[in-house]
């Protein structure tokens, strides 16, 4: 089973993010779950949530306390939250910075972490730095837990009441952030 | 079909496909989606029924009150604070012999505030007369629903389905949703009989003045009522497997027993269960096959409690007896009392019956995460002297 664990600000679209990721691989043909650790919600707080893939029912209800992978939406959180909490040396980090690898300082090997300018990448496709989609481009490449087209596929379902428009543009983003 | 929903959402999708004809709720915290995702159905054409905004939780339990009494079906939703707000109405509702069904999404009760999950609000009205189930994932919601309003009708008791909220409110997970012809083979339109609907024609009253003559004699049949559904809650959920099998999740390999009523999961011949109600028993299940394959081997079980009222005593006695001990792990107290309310029932069912010992444990409350971890602890816990309840985690 792999676990996914999602670290982000209030009204980073974090919750959305988990979400996104169990319906792509559902769309795959695996297992799939997918909840947010229920806070108040309030613009600019730190947000988790958690996302598991299995090839058999999941039944487990409890947080993600020993994640395969890290998505952390928002840099600023290290220091603050302890973002790399029960991850071992295989855990694999996604982060949405613009910095360099070497100057993220994290407890975690260098392989094993992706450093993405999502930010960059969503002002530019999305014109707003909403990065939740953008850095799932990014978890596709570096996991392989779920394709490309799944993940297009999910944010048609997720999104297609907000028109086609933004769909498109998530779609484009993704791709962007898959291909660097 | 599988697909991946929200909780709220798949329970909103079957409501719709059982097409009740009244659905009231008042949207505002702590509603969940279900309401919202009903309602949005009906602004976008995709549903029959009225949908009754109500200026509180206590109107909207009226107005399915008075719906329903009218002869039709009818549906609505709610949450800790909500549920208590409608409590005087659930007692009515139940007395006037009404076949509402509703969804609780599991809440703590303040104060102090909260909006996380646990059983402290059902279990506050289990008293009520109402049939009460408790679903494990979304799967069994969904075929809770479908049970709730066959039983109701049938037998004339309000049900109420209990699911866990925001553990499978808020959750994505594969679920099937049943299609109006399914769940037409399963649940007929809903035709009352004379005399049990307002009818001009036929004039009836509904829960009149009861004088001491007569009160305890109505008070004993609903009981008689409430208790003898369980018969009623087997075999109608035998007849769910037939008539719509792609929805009942194939028995899990372990389960060595799974009725309407309750289910057992586990070693064959356990030296100790674990009983508990809901969401939490996916946990249970994952720490069992755990500690099943370590030095322990074979030592442990779960039984889920699906149906609370009515209460299975000698279905919970049979699976039990044979056992060392017993850890109920409950997410409700009953403040005051020796143990919280599903550990007195079952310490009841038990006693000069069973040598089990059986001891419970609080947790969880007001949303508090239970662990693997935890549920370990416990299963060590209960190996130690005496019984008394424990608050742990």
């Amino acid at each position: 089973m792999h676990q996914i664990r999602f670290h982000g600000r209030g009204g980073q679209g974090v919750v959305t993010a988990a979400e996104l990721v169990a319906i792509a691989a559902f769309n795959d043909k695996h297992f799939a779950q997918a909840f947010p650790s229920f806070g108040v919600e309030r613009t600019g707080a730190p947000i988790e949530a958690f996302a598991r893939i299995d090839d058999k029912p999941i039944r487990t209800r409890e947080h993600v306390y020993e994640p395969n992978i890290l998505i952390v939406q928002d840099s600023s959180l290290i220091g603050t939250v302890d973002v790399t909490a029960g991850a071992d040396d295989k855990t694999l980090v996604i982060i949405n910075s613009s910095k360099d690898k070497k100057e993220i300082k994290l407890p975690v090997p260098s392989k094993n972490l992706f450093v993405i300018d999502a930010t960059k990448i969503a002002m530019e496709e999305l014109g707003r730095n909403i990065v939740n989609t953008v850095i799932l481009g990014a978890f596709a490449k570096a996991t392989g837990l779920v394709t490309l087209n799944s993940l297009k596929k999910a944010i048609e379902q997720k999104f297609s009441a907000k028109g086609k428009s933004l769909v498109d543009k998530n779609i484009s983003a993704i791709t962007r952030a898959y291909n660097m | 079909m599988k697909e991946i929903l929200e909780g709220s959402q798949a329970i909103a999708q079957t409501i719709n496909n059982i097409k009740p004809a009244v659905v009231s709720a008042y949207p505002i915290t702590p509603q969940t989606h279900i309401v919202e995702d009903l309602a949005k159905l009906k602004a976008d054409g995709k549903a029959k029924y009225e949908y009754v905004r109500a200026e509180s939780e206590f109107a909207a339990a009226s107005i399915v009150a008075g719906a329903s009494a009218t002869g039709v079906r009818v549906y609505t939703a709610t949450s800790s604070q909500g549920l208590l707000l409608m409590t005087e109405v659930i007692f009515n509702i139940a007395g006037m012999r009404l076949p509402v069904v509703m969804t609780v999404a599991n809440r703590g009760v303040s104060a102090p505030i909260t909006i996380w999950n646990d059983h402290q609000d059902t279990m506050t009205v289990r008293d009520a007369g109402w049939i009460q189930l408790y679903a494990e994932n979304h799967q069994e919601a969904i075929e809770q629903h479908l049970l709730a309003y066959k039983v109701a009708e049938k037998a004339n008791l309000p049900a109420m389905v209990c699911i866990d909220g925001f553990v499978l409110t808020h959750t994505y997970e594969d679920v099937s949703v049943p299609s109006t012809a399914e769940v037409s083979k399963f649940l007929p339109t809903f035709k009352p009989k004379k005399g049990q609907y307002l009818d001009p024609q036929n004039p009836v009253s509904f829960g009149a003045f009861a004088p001491p003559a007569f009160y305890q004699e109505i008070r004993e049949e609903l009981h008689n009522d409430l208790r003898n559904s369980k018969r009623l809650i087997l075999d109608e959920y035998e007849k769910l497997k037939e008539t719509v099998p792609d929805i009942i999740k194939k028995t899990e390999k372990n389960a060595h027993i799974n009725n309407g009523l309750i289910e057992y999961y586990g070693a064959a011949h356990p030296r100790t269960i674990l009983i508990a109600m809901g969401s939490l028993v996916g946990t249970i299940k994952d720490t069992v096959d755990e500690i099943n394959k370590g030095k322990m081997a074979s030592s442990l079980g779960v039984l889920k409690i699906k149906t609370f009222r009515p209460f299975p005593a000698n279905d919970i006695l049979k699976m039990v007896i044979s056992a060392k001990q017993v850890a109920i792990l409950e997410k409700a107290v009953s403040l005051g009392a020796t143990d919280g309310p599903l550990t007195l029932d079952v310490k009841a069912a038990l006693k000069n019956k069973a040598k089990t010992k059986v001891q419970g444990f609080i947790v969880g409350l007001g949303g508090r995460d239970i662990t693997k971890k935890l549920i370990t602890r416990i299963v060590k816990e209960v190996e130690r002297k005496g019984d008394q309840m424990m608050f742990i985690g």
